[in-house]
């Protein structure tokens, strides 16, 4: 097999199409369909939530609030969707919206993609907790879609504070 | 204010211990433990890893005070009241960085790193009266360190701070032991969060190991996935699959001491780890044993602790190393910091290992924390019922002779114990 030099090229990529995909996995998220949104993931899927304080660190040297490779994702879909799960037992009512969509950058079939995000979340007794931040996705571009290769959540609020936890998938 | 009664029911004879909720509700009673508690005891501020450099600082709030935790120019760890001696503004209002002096915005003081005063705009307008030099920074009336954790006590009087944390000091140096130099440090990255519930509610989740498999079955069902089979205990008297002990250490302070069984980075392989982790491990394993011998080795390495300084900084020292502090933000609400805490020669594969482990069971996005905050916060929420179903039951394990289970409630009978004592005392 001959060694090939030239880099694959780049993949057409419209923000449409990105949008569409956004949209997408958000309902999913927001309705709890997480095994459907786990069939959206890459074999080499990554989610990270950086602390508030160092958005920037290294995961391998920063204590993050979220640092999961593929497993731990799906052990965390697992986690979650098990009604002893207690964070999200009753489960909260979420209801995200994704804005200010950018194509940043596109390699090979890799589309960096960024997003901001308002995220509500509702708990029993009316409780609400508004998420806000932004996305930083690397998208794989495959011929059944895209796969989410990594999803980057930088949260804007200074300190997590009164939202508590991240119990749920942001 | 609240008279100078007792909040507990502490009956040795029959074995019954009961709390009355209102400790955990009343306004009347935080007011009470700020002039008191935090106001009296060694209070955690931080770890002097945070301030690497001369002239770094962190600004946070301890015990409601804003200070500055700083290294000034010479060194020395300091903590200033960060409020500026003309008007009472913030002098610093950056969360971290690198000076060498703080300047308030408002009129123009400016004060040295060390805390004394550099600059009074116009000061020629001051009668001779105004001795310049005495405006510096204030500081707590205490302010020491062991092991490089340090605490401020607001109270001069106080007994020193080696004194005070006693025979906890045994604890803390089992957790410093992991670093073959005994200098340990805090990591980039902290966890703040809000918990709904009343601070001492914290306190003794910390160290209850009574609850881990009713609030954390998701936790050990993620260990199993993960090929940590956690076996229920063949004694029917454990909660655990472990043996484990909770221990008065004095002063309030106490701490639980089990045979782990959920891995440790230092250095207890679980398959969660990796295999390439094993060799890696091993060396972590033999250092320790060369230092300290093998009985201290295995001490450092196989046994947990959930150690609690009175009133409010926890080191959980097992799947990674934690400091959590918290502080009361109202009777119903508490501030949680928490930082992750490394030797400081530790690879940087060891180090991304210390991380994960820690994220497994911690945190806001942990397999665990979540669940703990949601049962605290439930706890408060049904606390609105204090009134009409007044106390809260705390006599597991009162009928033990010999060693107390850290699934057994002696340790938080030991923390309420004290704040009773130094809540009633304080007014008697």
């Amino acid at each position: 097999m001959s060694v090939s030099t030239s880099l694959p090229a780049d993949v057409a990529v419209t923000r449409a199409e990105v949008e569409d995909f956004l949209y997408h996995e958000a309902a999913l998220l927001d309705d709890w369909r997480l095994k459907e949104w786990e069939a959206l993931l890459a074999d080499d899927a990554t989610y990270y939530v950086p602390p508030n304080d160092d958005l920037e660190g290294d995961y391998k040297s920063t204590l993050y609030i979220i640092s999961d490779d593929r497993e731990r994702i799906h052990q965390r879909i697992i986690r979650v969707l098990d009604p002893n799960c207690h964070a999200e037992f009753p489960r909260s009512r979420l209801c995200r919206l994704v804005t200010n969509v950018r194509i940043m950058g596109v390699e090979g079939d890799l589309v960096t993609v960024a997003a901001n995000f308002v995220c509500y979340r509702y708990r029993r007794y009316q409780r609400e907790f508004v998420y806000v931040g932004s996305y930083r996705n690397v998208l794989r571009k495959t011929d059944e879609g895209f796969r989410i290769k990594e999803r980057r959540v930088l949260l804007a609020a200074h300190e997590l504070g009164q939202l508590g936890s991240v119990s749920f998938i942001l | 204010m609240t008279g100078a009664r007792s909040y507990v029911v502490d009956d040795r004879e029959k074995g019954i211990f009961l709390l009355d909720r209102e400790a955990l509700v009343s306004a009347d009673v935080l007011r009470g433990e700020m002039q008191t508690i935090f106001s009296k005891c060694w209070i955690y501020v931080g770890h002097g890893s945070e301030l690497k450099r001369n002239g770094d600082f962190h600004t946070r709030k301890v015990a409601g005070r804003p200070v500055i935790f700083a290294r000034d120019q010479k060194g020395q760890v300091r903590c200033h009241l960060n409020t500026c001696r003309h008007r009472g503004a913030l002098v610093c209002t950056e969360r971290k960085g690198n000076a060498r002096r703080f300047n308030c915005v408002y009129h123009g003081w400016i004060y040295n790193n060390d805390g004394s005063m550099a600059r009074v705009p116009g000061d020629e307008a001051y009668t001779e009266a105004f001795d310049k030099s005495t405006y510096g920074l204030k500081a707590p009336a205490r302010f020491e360190s062991y092991k490089d954790f340090w605490f401020m006590n607001l109270d001069a009087d106080a007994q020193s701070l080696s004194d005070y944390l006693g025979e906890a000091k045994f604890y803390i140096d089992l957790v410093v032991d992991q670093s073959p130099s005994g200098e340990m440090e805090v990591l980039a990255g902290t966890q703040e969060y809000d918990v709904n519930a009343n601070w001492k509610l914290m306190v003794e989740n910390s160290v209850d190991d009574y609850h881990l498999p009713s609030t954390h079955s998701t936790w050990l069902n993620f260990m199993a996935n993960s090929g940590v089979k956690v076996e229920p205990p063949k004694d029917p008297s454990l909660v655990l699959p472990t043996r484990g002990i909770a221990i008065d250490l004095g002063n309030g302070h106490f701490t639980t001491d089990n045979v782990n069984f959920r891995g440790r980075p230092v250095a207890a392989w679980i398959p969660i780890y990796g295999e390439e982790a094993k060799p890696e491990m091993d060396a972590i394993r033999a250092e320790l044993v060369e230092r300290l011998g093998a009985a201290r080795a295995t001490r450092v390495c196989d046994t947990n602790r959930n150690l609690v300084i009175f009133p409010n900084l926890v080191i959980n020292d097992g799947s990674s190393v934690t400091i959590r502090t918290f502080f009361p933000d109202g009777p119903d609400r508490m501030h949680v910091t928490a930082w992750a805490l490394g030797p400081v020669e530790e690879s940087e594969s060891a180090r991304a290992r210390r991380l994960d482990a820690f994220l497994t069971f911690y945190g806001p996005g942990g397999f665990a924390t979540p669940d703990d905050v949601e049962a605290l916060e439930l706890v408060q929420q049904g606390l609105a019922n204090y009134a009409d179903d007044r106390w809260s039951e705390m006599s597991r394990g009162m009928g033990r002779e010999g060693d107390q289970l850290n699934s057994d409630e002696h340790h938080l009978r030991t923390f309420w114990r004290h704040w009773d004592k130094m809540m009633t005392g304080a007014r008697a």
